[in-house]
């Protein structure tokens, strides 16, 4: 697989309120390619279909007008998902989960001894995830995502809601086990600090109707600091360029 | 004694060993063993009816319990699931599942008997019918309770319907399997008792119509006392290693 070609028409969300019908556009002409490898953020406020663009990459959500191809027929494409909240099996203990994608190949065993070992939680393979810390939860997701060793990672808003020391921690779990597999990344997040420090490429979604506001290659060498001069400087002309877009 | 009454099988000892007690003491003021009879009259009666024909009948009708028992969690477990998944199809069947649930079910065995005969077939299908309306109310609520975000995750890698139901949507019920055999077992074999006093020639239900033609209370109490054991075993020795087994990581 060399790059996705996302080719958004119409996506529309029925609303109902009050036993009215109404239709809320989310997406119109939304258009865009990524190469393979490449780290994507997509950065916007809440509810302008960050987790809906998802779900059609996905293909959780079908229900649209467009296409998305991946140069691999659909049954045989490899994409992984790591949800906003870490939906691991409350009934699987934490390496069984990490097993759950891969469980039908032979070295599933090794692959999820392995990757739980990078998170660092090979302490606690045995443990049931109601016994885990929230950020033990979402390494173990994080390591679950890794796990098919995918083509192309989804990541929806991973970090969200646990203090801030954890989630550096696992921004930097998810960029080496990144430069690991290298898969596609599209992640989404209204966190912007964030999105630069991550990506190869932040893209800016509008309020809805959403469309691409601007589309930017972020070169600034890694590890990236947030606090540092350069990142500061692009995030302040990134953030005046998008506001000046929207106004206009 | 404190660190005695800390130990809880000790706790429960004393509790069983009270209700004898109080039996015993009761049964002496009545002092007629056709009202009630004392704890070691039934004792001795046991081992009377151990001798002749008790674990017969006792065997008979477990049999009986236990067949019902599994095409009941069986039939109504498919239709509380399909019911719980499908909201079309739920609301065809609620006003069946309603009218069964209120059916009484004397009027079932009743009905059963009539139409198919005295035989077991007839016996058996009475008590799973009663027993399949309360199985499909509690699966049909477990299944509603679903939690449709971790389908997704099975759908994300691939995994075939079949698979999906199987690793994602059978462990999400197991609790309500766990209490819907609980509370089957203990009504299915007080079902089964009535249809076999009242269309049947052998097991405990049968047994018991014919002391109480004779006015044999210690009989009747030592049959009981029996079977209600044997379910109590099946309780513990059964159904709860299965229940910490199927939810230890609750």
């Amino acid at each position: 697989m060399n790059q996705i070609n996302i080719e958004i028409k119409k996506k529309i969300f029925p609303l109902k309120t009050q036993n009215k019908q109404s239709q809320n556009l989310i997406f119109k002409n939304l258009n865009f390619t990524i190469k393979k490898g490449q780290f994507v953020s997509f950065f916007g406020p809440s509810g302008c279909g960050k987790t809906t663009l998802l779900n059609i990459i996905s293909g959780l959500d079908k229900d649209f007008d467009g296409s998305v191809q991946t140069y691999k027929d659909a049954t045989n494409s490899n994409i992984s998902y790591m949800f906003q909240a870490p939906r691991l099996f409350p009934w699987l203990t934490a390496i069984e989960n990490i097993k759950y994608p891969i469980k039908k190949r032979k070295n599933c065993e090794k692959i999820a001894f392995e990757l739980i070992k990078k998170i660092g939680l090979e302490k606690y393979k045995n443990q049931y995830p109601n016994k885990l810390s929230g950020g033990m939860q979402r390494r173990i997701a994080l390591a679950r995502a890794f796990a098919p060793n995918p083509d192309i990672l989804l990541l929806d808003e991973p970090f969200i809601s646990i203090d801030k020391k954890v989630s550096n921690l696992l921004r930097k779990l998810l960029v080496k086990l990144w430069k690991k597999y290298k898969p596609i990344i599209v992640f989404v997040t209204h966190d912007l600090d964030e999105a630069i420090e991550l990506a190869d490429r932040i893209c800016f979604l509008s309020n809805l109707p959403s469309k691409i506001l601007l589309d930017y290659e972020i070169n600034l060498r890694r590890p990236r600091n947030q606090d540092s001069k350069n990142f500061k400087t692009l995030k302040r002309l990134l953030s005046s360029t998008t506001s000046l877009k929207k106004k206009r | 004694m404190n660190t005695i009454l800390k130990n809880e099988l000790f706790r429960r000892f004393i509790s069983i060993f009270f209700l004898i007690l109080i039996w015993e003491i009761i049964s002496r003021i009545v002092d007629d063993t056709i009202i009630l009879p004392s704890p070691s009259n039934v004792a001795e009666s046991i081992k009377y009816h151990a001798s002749q024909d008790l674990f017969h009948h006792v065997y008979i009708t477990l049999l009986r319990v236990f067949v019902a028992f599994f095409l009941a969690m069986i039939i109504g477990s498919s239709i509380g699931i399909v019911m719980g998944r499908k909201t079309k199809i739920d609301d065809y069947l609620d006003g069946w599942l309603i009218l069964a649930l209120n059916m009484p079910a004397l009027v079932t065995i009743i009905l059963c008997f009539i139409w198919f005969g005295l035989n077991e077939v007839a016996a058996v299908l009475a008590v799973t019918i009663n027993k399949i309306p309360t199985v499909t109310v509690i699966l049909r609520e477990g299944t509603k309770a679903i939690d449709e975000r971790l389908i997704q995750v099975g759908k994300i890698y691939n995994k075939s319907r079949f698979e999906i139901i199987k690793d994602i949507l059978i462990p999400q019920l197991y609790p309500y399997f766990v209490s819907a055999a609980r509370s089957g077992l203990a009504l299915i074999w007080k079902i089964v008792l009535v249809v076999e006093l009242l269309g049947r020639s052998n097991g405990v239900g049968f047994k018991i119509n014919e002391f109480f033609s004779m006015f044999d209370t210690t009989s009747i109490l030592a049959y009981t006392i029996v079977f209600v054991l044997i379910i109590m075993l099946i309780e513990w020795f059964l159904i709860k290693p299965c229940d910490k087994k199927l939810t230890e990581w609750r």
